[in-house]
């Protein structure tokens, strides 16, 4: 039953590291980096859920629209 | 002998008294800067339909996660956080969601930092997010420091030298276990969260930076029209970095 719960990746070891020069950095943290790289991009591709029917319902509506591209609305952090 | 009758009524009469004050004058300043529709706003500029403007408030909410686990941790102590099942549960929980606060918050500033987010005169909200992002590495710093195990041990005697070569050393003692406790616990949380407060306060007073593209280009998408240079008002409202949003007339 333990077994099933046990990590992924076995880290009951010393960790492992890269070198560059005199760059030295854990594989964990790289493999951190890269995920942050990819959530990054994957943050600018991707479609926002509503975005493109919000567009197209306000272009149906353009009186609508003029208020609701108002910028100075404050918004989310 | 007549007296004189007033000449101003009640509510000048009070206005009157509580300009000189500066409790006065600090709640018209506020009224001004933040009015409540802009303090709780209900709507969204359209540009803000994207992902990459998510993730500053996904960094408020692993704060917030931090700030409730950390607190718990500090209720029960070292002896409890090694040792039960449920300390090391919040002990974990405290770690990573310190992690995933410095995830969100690095994918934040690659976003605001590619979109030159201190453009329209938010050169303030700039600032506070870099000085929340420096103290906040100071805060997690302390915190593996205060660990208490052979983890912060290494840490500490490894960054002694490193502190002692900038002469902070002499008043930052890192392998003082108490004070630097206390810094994790009580001084840098409260800098981290009133700079955080401040930040959020001037997103919410200058808005979010449109992006560049809305700004600068045409585009067939008509949520994004608004933001093209003919849409921005007239006047001294552009710098070199592309207009600005209307609403960063006022002064700071």
């Amino acid at each position: 039953m333990p077994h099933i719960f046990a990590a992924l990746v076995n880290l009951n070891h010393p960790g492992h590291y890269v070198h560059w020069g005199f760059i030295q950095m854990s594989v964990a943290n790289l493999l951190v980096i890269g995920l942050m790289l990819l959530v990054f991009v994957l943050a600018l591709v991707l479609p926002f859920p509503h975005g493109r029917a919000a567009a197209r319902e306000r272009a149906a509506r353009p009186e609508a629209s003029a208020v609701d591209e108002r910028p100075e609305a404050g918004t989310a952090p | 002998m007549t007296s004189t009758p007033p000449t101003t009524t009640r509510t000048e009469a009070v206005l009157a008294t509580e300009r000189p004050t500066w409790t006065g004058r600090f709640r018209s300043r506020a009224e001004r800067s933040f009015p409540p529709e802009k303090l709780l706003p209900d709507r969204q500029p359209a540009y803000v339909s994207s992902w990459i403007y998510v993730f500053g408030a996904l960094t408020l909410g692993a704060f917030g996660v931090v700030l409730l686990s950390g607190a718990v941790l500090a209720v029960e102590g070292p002896a409890w956080w090694h040792v039960s099942r449920v300390g090391l549960y919040v002990n974990s929980l405290h770690l990573w969601s310190t992690e995933l606060f410095f995830f969100f918050m690095v994918i934040h500033l690659w976003g605001k930092f590619f979109m030159a987010a201190w453009r329209g005169r938010r050169r303030a909200t700039w600032i506070t997010g870099v000085l929340a992002f420096l103290m906040s590495i100071a805060t997690a710093f302390t915190g593996y420091l205060s660990q208490q195990n052979f983890s912060s041990e290494w840490i500490s005697t490894s960054a002694k030298d490193g502190i002692n070569a900038t002469g902070a050393g002499a008043f930052w003692n890192v392998l003082d276990f108490g004070q630097m406790l206390l810094w994790h616990v009580l001084l840098l949380p409260l800098v981290v969260g009133a700079v955080i407060a401040f930040h959020v306060l001037l997103v919410r007073r200058r808005g979010v930076v449109p992006p560049f593209a809305a700004a600068s280009t045409v585009v067939s998408e008509p949520y994004e029209t608004a933001l093209l240079p003919s849409a921005a008002p007239a006047g001294p409202a552009h710098d070199d970095f592309g207009p600005e949003v209307p609403h960063n007339e006022e002064a700071p």
